[in-house]
């Protein structure tokens, strides 16, 4: 069969030349391809001040990786903690919401429209505001300094957003699938399971990603709900430094921050398809 | 297994769907429910097979009051429209899905799943998903998953509706050794009336909600209860005459065309009557002639169609063998078979 011309985004179209448009972006990026290669540089060398090259090489930035500095927690605990922060978020979220926008997108549950508007009000609500309050409740119940509580903060504010996208992709889902599901003899857990469920996958996977660099980098309510030397979070512990007037290191801080990008950096080339999938909207099947 | 709807009545809110329907269908029998869509055919089978909860009413299976069982326990197959395939599992997994829900041992599930494949032809398709087999096969795959668990009752929704022409002429001599293979009591929800008389024991004819007539094809062909019957079976459908009955004959105004029949024996004169014309009745045999003219002609290859125009501007369709002689334009003086046509009273009833 002869193959029709077609646009495609994939593939160079012929009428123009892309080395124009490539050049024009190589350009406007290199400001910042020169602000992260100095990002990595000044990491591992000294600088005279005024000076633009660097004049030695040098690890003396890295060894908060072997050494914990006086004042500061041992930085593995605190890369322990932020993993179990995000993970655990990343659960909470997955768990809860896929259920819930099951429940929202195909149960008779009363006042769903009142739900869903509460859901997104919610969502629109900036939590910033009510970190006070928060902070008083978690300290009356106990949960004040511990990841427990604090994990459940984010968890709950993510929560709304979740809801409504897994909400959207089970409406994707036909009909007939679960009615099929149910003359087959299937329970509506075990049709929720095993033919709703796998049916928006890809969503469900780039949720959970999106939820754990959500969880990552969040730096207001650890700072503020668990600042506690046993609890810190990587973006608390890189606050630290910055603040610390005693000892400034800004060549330290740079490394913390460069390790504390790495893992992000390699979640986002492993997963960046299906975190695409939550922008485009919709499953592949 | 006998199927029996008693007084079965369907609401959504405050839409009456479907009102005191009595329906029966025979153990090993398959029946069409045939009508145009909106007349809640679907919404009876839904019913049927438990995922819609009838308002009120009855529905047997066999001696089995089932009307408030879930689906899941009434033990039924359903082939739906768009087949309805899982579609992250492969054909095997698709086909055993229901004997996985019943926990079976897997080694059973092979065995059954490789038996119900070899019966509907897709033995080499079993590791196949989806969405890499062709509407003929997926539908063969719905047959397969609806009829492993060995139901009572196999429920069809326009299972034929997706396919092309030539594949539905296919499936639906298929779908019928199958039923007849496994003895099974079948319901066909369609819109076709082909697929409905070339595939099923019984029809029963639907609109807005009611079952307007149940019989075999061939009776509901040649005898419908109703104007909308006789309009809804047959290809070339059938054509209309208004006219007024007339000292026992029917008349045509306008074109004093005059038919006599024992039918009209008996209603008074000036009655307002429809008389009902099959194509294959006018053009052919009979003892009435009509004269028009044709204002179309369409060759079907075996056959030629011509509608014919009559005077007061009624149009009469005729069916006949090909012939080269007939052109639009022409008048022509054709003979009608009196005793073949239907008359109906103004609101539709046969007379």
């Amino acid at each position: 069969m002869a193959e029709k011309p077609q646009i495609s985004s994939n593939t160079t179209s012929a009428n123009f030349s892309s080395l124009p448009v490539i050049l024009l972006l190589g350009l406007f990026s290199l400001p910042l391809l020169v602000m992260y290669a100095y990002l990595f540089i000044d990491t591992i060398s000294d600088t005279e001040a005024g000076s633009l090259i660097p004049n030695e090489f040098t690890l003396r930035h890295w060894s908060f990786l072997w050494e914990t500095k006086a004042g500061k927690p041992n930085i593995w605990l605190v890369t322990l903690n932020t993993f179990i922060f995000a993970s655990c978020i990343t659960g909470v979220i997955l768990t809860v919401s896929s259920m819930a926008g099951y429940v929202l997108s195909r149960l008779n549950v009363p006042a769903r429209g009142f739900f869903l508007a509460g859901v997104m009000v919610l969502h629109a609500f900036p939590s910033v505001t009510l970190i006070i309050a928060i902070f008083i409740v978690l300290q009356w119940i106990g949960l004040y300094n511990s990841l427990i509580g604090v994990i459940l903060v984010k968890a709950a504010v993510e929560l709304p957003l979740g809801i409504w996208l897994m909400k959207g992709f089970y409406d994707t889902v036909p009909w007939e699938i679960e009615m099929a599901g149910t003359v087959d003899g299937a329970s509506r857990f075990t049709v929720w399971r095993r033919l709703v469920l796998p049916q928006i996958k890809p969503a469900v996977m780039a949720l959970g990603l999106f939820s754990f660099l959500t969880g990552w980098s969040e730096f207001i309510m650890p700072q503020v709900l668990a600042p506690g030397a046993k609890v810190q979070v990587l973006s608390v512990y890189l606050a630290g430094l910055i603040i610390d007037d005693n000892n400034f290191d800004f060549g330290t801080f740079k490394a913390v921050g460069v390790f504390y990008v790495v893992p992000v950096l390699i979640l986002y080339v492993f997963f960046q398809k299906h975190l695409m999938n939550i922008y485009g909207g919709g499953t592949k099947g | 297994m006998r199927i029996l709807l008693d007084k079965f009545s369907k609401s959504f809110g405050s839409t009456k769907v479907i009102e005191d329907m009595d329906l029966e269908v025979g153990s090993g029998e398959m029946l069409a429910l045939l009508g145009p869509s909106g007349c809640g055919k679907s919404t009876t089978l839904f019913a049927v097979c438990g995922i819609h909860r009838p308002t009120s009413g009855r529905i047997m299976f066999g001696d089995r009051d089932v009307t408030h069982l879930p689906s899941q326990e009434r033990n039924v197959g359903v082939v739906f429209q768009s087949y309805a395939l899982y579609p992250h599992m492969t054909v095997e997994e698709n086909i055993g899905f229901p004997l996985m829900v019943k926990r079976v041992a897997s080694a059973d599930i092979r065995k059954q799943v490789a038996d119900i494949a070899a019966l509907v032809h897709i033995e080499d398709l079993l590791g196949r998903r989806p969405a890499q087999l062709s509407g003929g096969q997926q539908q063969r795959v719905a047959l397969a998953r609806a009829l492993i668990r060995r139901p009572d009752v196999l429920l069809l929704d326009e299972p034929l509706a997706n396919l092309d022409a030539k594949l539905r002429l296919e499936m639906r001599s298929e779908i019928r050794r199958l039923q007849k293979e496994t003895g099974i009591t079948a319901i066909l929800v369609t819109h076709d009336q082909v697929e409905a008389m070339s595939m099923c024991d019984r029809i029963a004819i639907m609109k807005s909600g009611e079952i307007i007539q149940i019989a075999t094809p061939s009776q509901m062909y040649n005898d419908p209860r109703t104007s909308f019957v006789a309009s809804f079976l047959g290809n070339p459908p059938i054509s209309f005459l208004k006219g007024q009955a007339h000292q026992g004959a029917f008349v045509l105004g306008g074109s004093g065309l005059r038919l006599p029949l024992a039918t009209l024996a008996g209603i008074p004169d000036g009655t307002a009557l429809s008389l009902g014309v099959r194509p294959e009745h006018f053009g052919t045999a009979g003892g009435v002639p009509v004269e028009g003219k044709v204002v179309f002609a369409e060759t079907q290859g075996r056959e030629n169609l011509y509608d014919v125009v009559l005077p007061d501007g009624s149009v009469l369709r005729s069916i006949q063998p090909v012939r080269d002689d007939v052109k639009p334009g022409d008048s022509v003086r054709w003979n009608l078979d009196s005793a073949s046509t239907f008359v109906f009273a103004e609101d539709g009833q046969r007379l």
